[in-house]
């Protein structure tokens, strides 16, 4: 009597005594709203498959049922969605991965109404009709049904799950880290690679993406190391590395990018497995690991084989069948077909035998296979057809029976027989796991022997071992990997004699086999779908067409057939991809090479590239110190590169424009108090600043006398326009240089740039100074009434302080550096105090000013201001491709200098072009008509479309000044034009407008000189 | 950020992880060349500059090597002492006080590693980052000096204004260093 009939009852498939999950410990959970009880230890796929189901979703293009295949991360088919409720629902997980828990709530996916009766599947009927690039040659017209019709319906029917709708309420940790040696991967060659390298004095890592480590240890019944069944092994070795101190062991943690310098991302899964996890977990983290080597133990994957109906649930690979039965201790059938191409199926077939699965046959594509296990199975009573294959499985939900047929004399296949059965097993031979190493830039190189790629020279401190470098004897795997540990731990500076552990193995003796490519078959096969890549349904079929319609690169074919390219990455594919291009294309594989692997390996949530970087974290919220008093009157903010300032303050009732408006009056007609504190500051100190400067800005500063400043602005290499700001000078060697506030970081590192590899020669050093001051701008024809009684004694009359000079001094004891500059066109003062202080100060300044009606403005009133004179932004009215002539300030450049950084390229002759844009104010026919932002401006509105673009509106409002609306503009000529109509072209209208001086208000600058 | 004041608001304190706002003190950046460096360690009483990324102190003044050319000076509420200043006004260099453009904390406890490791790509441990050891290093999004003070203790400037955001920055990875 067999373990399995004994085991018949509530849990189908269960074998007592095998696997290793807890079967004390039940756990109930939900698929697609149905209740099964699973084990601890279990996958989402086990545990269904205990219960008979393999139905778990449906495919991605033609909705064909589908079951899993494998039982690892390299599932294609099994794709589901754990979780419920809009946030908590996470989609496209394998099932096959997912750990089931109590209370885990999972539902299939890309199917409707449900999994075993999908509309979608009426695809399937018409997969004759939509072959590989179906979509390029059919949706092309009417063209503007694209983006409204054909997207959206091929969207919602061809697709993975749905995304959460709501913020997703966990979350994830992020930690950098440092090791000697990284092991990629805990199963034999891992352990032994980790074990070795930790003995040798090395900090070791391991990591393994699975709940154990063992790798296929855990599913080897037949192996023996040191006289131990090979699981026993791994928990002895497993328990010596948890001794040593210089090991960090990590399960649920998979290796995801191997990037440049040996930086390594890891994505240790940390509740996903839990049933009531502690809140306060974090859900993953993301680790970035610098390591000094990384020994790549990934595995191989098994390759299934190519045939018709090889998608059919109940079709999967031997080694998923062997896994789930020794593993997880559930058969996944009753009656099994093997199809092989490798001895390893041999064992699986034996394996099952003993847990009572009924072995239907063992078809072997190979004409006279010869091995022990081959024997064994023969001596088992199996029947084995070799030199056979498969021509057809059958079956809808779950497959039923299964055709083999024998392969003729010069490879035609011949008529078969079908064999009843509920499981087909395929064995098409062991691929290399060759994406860690594909990732860190090493070159794979073909192998004939084993006719698969195999990792070449390695680009990085790097080295593979084990069966991802094509070792497939479980002694020589060992051996390996305790060869790399100590190779590994060398290389990263721990030469130590290190005592190999000797390990006695006895295996499975294997031969050579696989199979790459689409089995052969009876007939064309003109309607037959056999599945090269099941996640995106590509079929062998769709290779050939590929090839048929003239693509020769095996990335071409990738792109137009979809192949390798769903979430599992072609782990599965690639090979078989590979193999059905080769003989199409007739030319042998090694010279048709492998696409590249991508990261991630397996894919990551986004919570886990994101980490801490989400909400108000996102970004540094910088504040100065005068926004709790912002606050407190209402101000609404806008945000400034980094910076949160104050844009207007609204008093009730009023919106922004009313704001704007009554701020901007305050202004002219008696004071407004800004906080001007976000402005950059760069202090350039040392005997040759003067110098310094003079290179840097297109000014001369030479002359400028100690006390006084200068607007300074900034080209880069390439004469345009880069930044601006007002400069004073302190001392003959000290310059207190103001940036725009977006532009503080790469002024510096721009100066420091030049400083560093142009001219070390100079004796001058540069230190931000834009947190050493807070900055109070006090504008309006009352602010030196204002600021007077404060200034403990300062003279700043117009005699003493005129315009564009600067003061040290105190006020109300605290220290200052007082400007008198103006971006408003008033009389104006910028207060430079210790932020520390500042608030105090703005306060004290806010009771001297109300006597004067004193109004806060905020950045948007500041813009209207400078616009009304026709001051620039750099960013607004420059964009880049103006130079200092264009943005109307060719008098900045001093004439007289022999170099400043730009002054070779303004001498070109294009940057004299008259037909440059160039500066200019703009005014509507009807005074209230305020121009868009970014609107075109042409010559004709008569204009044929598309119409020649003679320039945009940069800066455009409404000025309660002068009682009308004002633009700026850079426009072609545009000197040359004034008073010329141009017209600007909206969707539903054309505005005229007259060129005018860009300086819309007291263009003598009468206002300033008070 | 709540209302409270500052220096409160910025304290964490999590299992394992403390950060205390620093008080009083003052900062100087001096640039200079070689002699200029040399010259300003002298007049602090030290044999030599300190070396790159490496720190000395001098009195209840540290002078902390930023870079080749620059020494960061944290001092006492009193700042420079004479002969320093008297020794800069005979050589070229540049002589900038900031002691408002920068904040700072001390860290503390056996998170500690843990916490910063979240937010700083550089190797902490003893053997790569010695008690002494100062450098400018990114954390998270902020730029900021970080200076190995003890065993377990660290030093940490940013500017100013990133305070509130390295606070939280700080909190959140302590939080997770227990995990």
């Amino acid at each position: 009597m067999s373990l399995l009939s004994r085991a018949s009852g509530r849990t189908l498939g269960r074998v007592p005594g095998r696997g290793r999950v807890n079967t004390r410990r039940p756990v109930r959970f939900t698929f697609d709203g149905r209740s099964f009880e699973g084990f601890e230890g279990d996958t989402l796929a086990s545990a269904l498959l205990a219960n008979g189901v393999h139905l778990m979703g449906r495919s991605f293009k033609y909705h064909r049922p589908r079951g899993p295949i494998s039982a690892g991360s390299d599932e294609p088919n099994a794709v589901v969605a754990v979780g419920s409720g809009p946030a908590l629902q996470t989609p496209n997980l394998v099932a096959t991965q997912v750990e089931v828990y109590d209370g885990l709530t999972a539902q299939s996916q890309n199917r409707f109404p449900c999994l075993q009766f999908d509309m979608g599947a009426v695809n399937n009927l018409a997969s004759p009709l939509i072959p590989s690039g179906f979509y390029y040659k059919t949706f092309m017209w009417p063209r503007n049904f694209w983006t409204k019709v054909y997207e959206p319906i091929i969207r919602r029917s061809a697709g993975l799950g749905v995304a959460p709708t709501a913020p997703d309420p966990d979350h994830y940790a992020f930690q950098y880290t440092f090791c000697d040696v990284l092991v990629a991967g805990g199963g034999p060659a891992g352990l032994a690679a980790a074990l070795t390298a930790a003995k040798a004095g090395a900090e070791v890592m391991l990591a393994d993406e699975t709940a154990e480590f063992g790798g296929s240890l855990l599913f080897d019944r037949a192996s023996r190391i040191d006289g131990l069944p090979a699981s026993e092994w791994v928990e002895r070795t497993v328990a010596e590395l948890k001794k040593l101190p210089n090991v960090r062991m990590f399960t649920r943690t998979t290796v995801f990018n191997y990037g440049p310098h040996n930086m390594v991302a890891l994505n240790e899964r940390l509740t996903d497995h839990l049933s009531a996890p502690n809140p306060a977990t974090p859900r993953e983290r993301l680790w970035q690991v610098r390591a000094k080597q990384v020994v790549i133990a990934s595995g191989a994957i098994e390759r299934p084989l190519v045939f018709e109906g090889n998608d059919r649930p109940g079709v999967m690979l031997a080694s998923a069948a062997q896994t789930y039965l020794n593993r997880y201790g559930v058969a996944c059938g009753r009656r099994a077909v093997i199809a092989t191409a490798d001895d390893s199926a041999y064992r699986v077939a034996l394996d099952l035998l003993e847990a009572g699965v009924k072995i239907a046959a063992i078809v072997d594509i190979r004409p006279k296979p010869d091995s022990e296990l081959f024997r064994k199975a023969k001596a088992a009573g199996i029947t084995v057809l070799t030199n056979s294959t498969v021509q057809r499985a059958h079956g809808s939900q779950r497959i039923h029976s299964v055709e083999l047929a024998p392969v003729l004399p010069g490879g035609d296949v011949g008529e078969g027989k079908n064999h009843r059965c509920d499981l087909l097993l395929m064995a098409g031979g062991w691929t290399p796991s060759l994406h860690l190493f594909s990732q860190s830039k090493g070159k794979v190189v073909y192998n004939a022997e084993l006719d698969t790629y195999l990792p070449g020279e390695s680009a990085q401190a790097e080295r593979s071992t084990g069966s991802c470098r094509g070792l497939y004897d479980l002694g020589e795997v060992l051996a390996d990997g305790l060869k790399a540990g100590v190779a590994a731990a060398k290389d990263a500076g721990f030469e130590g004699e290190v005592d190999l552990p000797l390990w006695e193995v006895t295996s499975d003796a294997i031969g050579r086999g696989g199979f790459t490519g689409a089995l052969p078959r009876r007939g064309k096969g003109l309607t037959a779908m056999a599945f090269v890549d099941y996640q995106n349904d590509v079929t062998a079929k769709d290779v050939k067409l590929a090839v048929r319609e003239g693509f020769r690169s095996i990335e071409h074919i990738k792109r137009y057939t979809t192949t390798g390219m769903a979430t599992d990455q072609g782990k599965t594919s690639n090979l078989n991809a590979l193999g059905i291009a080769s003989s199409a294309l007739g030319r042998p594989k090694q010279q048709i090479g492998l696409t590249t692997f991508r990261a991630p390996y397996t894919p990551v949530t986004f919570g886990a590239f994101s980490g801490h970087e989400r909400g108000d974290l996102f970004d540094p919220d910088r504040r100065t110190p005068i926004d709790p008093w912002a606050r407190s009157k209402g101000a609404v903010f806008e945000d400034v590169s980094l910076w949160r300032r104050a844009r207007y303050f609204p008093q009730p009732g009023e919106d922004m424009d009313a704001a704007v408006a009554r701020e901007c009056l305050a202004v002219r007609k008696s004071v407004g108090i800004f906080d001007a504190t976000t402005l950059g500051k760069i202090e350039v100190v040392g005997p040759d600043a003067a110098e310094f400067m003079n290179r840097m800005y297109v000014n001369g500063w030479t002359k400028l006398g100690v006390g006084k400043c200068r607007y300074g602005l900034m080209c880069r290499e390439n004469g345009f326009v880069y930044d601006d700001g007002v400069v004073g000078r302190i001392a003959k060697d000290r310059f207190h240089v103001t940036t725009t506030t977006g532009g503080a970081a790469g002024v510096l590192n721009m100066m420091e740039d030049y400083l560093q590899t142009e001219w070390q020669d100079l004796n001058v050093w540069l230190t931000s100074t834009s947190e050493e001051w807070a900055v109070i701008a006090v504008q309006g024809p009352k602010a030196r009434e204002v600021l007077a009684p404060l200034v403990d004694g300062l003279d700043i009359s117009h005699a003493t302080m005129p315009h564009m000079s600067v003061v040290e001094g105190t006020i109300g004891g605290i220290p200052m550096r007082l400007f008198r500059v103006s971006f408003s066109g008033e009389l104006g003062f910028e207060v430079n105090v210790p932020p520390s202080r500042a608030l105090e100060v703005w306060e004290r300044i806010w009771e001297a000013g109300k006597p004067y009606d004193m109004t806060p403005y905020g950045t948007e009133t500041m813009h209207v201001l400078r616009a009304e004179k026709g001051y620039i932004i750099v960013g607004q009215e420059t964009d880049g491709t103006a130079t200092p002539a264009d943005a109307g300030c060719g008098w900045a450049v001093s004439k007289l200098k022999k170099d400043f950084v730009g002054k070779r390229s303004l001498a070109l002759p294009a940057m004299q072009d008259p037909d440059r844009y160039q500066l200019v104010g703009l005014y509507t026919e009807a005074p209230q008509e305020v121009l868009e932002e970014g609107a075109q401006l042409v010559a004709s509105p008569n204009e044929v479309i598309p119409m020649n673009k003679i320039g945009h509106v940069t800066s455009s409002y409404h000025s309660a000044t002068l009682g009308r609306s004002i633009a700026l503009a850079m426009v072609s000529g545009g000197r040359a034009r004034m008073g010329q109509t141009l017209y600007v072209p909206m969707e539903d209208k054309v505005i005229p407008v007259t060129v005018t001086s860009p300086v819309f208000y007291d263009a003598e600058g009468a206002r300033l000189n008070v | 950020m709540s209302d409270v004041s500052v220096s409160n608001s910025l304290a964490v304190s999590r299992a394992g992880f403390t950060a205390t706002p620093l008080k009083g003190g003052r900062r100087f950046a001096l640039q200079g060349r070689k002699d200029t460096l040399e010259g300003a360690a002298r007049a602090f009483g030290l044999s030599e500059t300190p070396a790159m990324l490496k720190s000395a102190a001098a009195g209840d003044c540290t002078l902390l090597r930023l870079a080749p050319q620059e020494l960061f000076i944290i001092t006492g509420d009193a700042g420079l002492p004479e002969a320093v200043t008297t020794y800069l006004g005979t050589v070229p260099n540049s002589l900038v006080e900031v002691s408002e453009r920068q904040i700072g904390w001390t860290l503390e406890g056996e998170k500690l590693r843990d916490t910063l490791a979240a937010l700083s790509p550089l190797d902490m441990r003893e053997r790569s980052f010695p008690v002494g050891m100062v450098t400018r290093t990114l954390f998270g999004k902020a730029d900021g000096m970080v200076w190995r003070t003890d065993e377990n203790t660290f030093h940490l400037e940013v500017w100013r204004s990133f305070g509130p955001y390295l606070s939280s920055m700080m909190d959140a990875a302590a939080l997770d260093a227990a995990w």
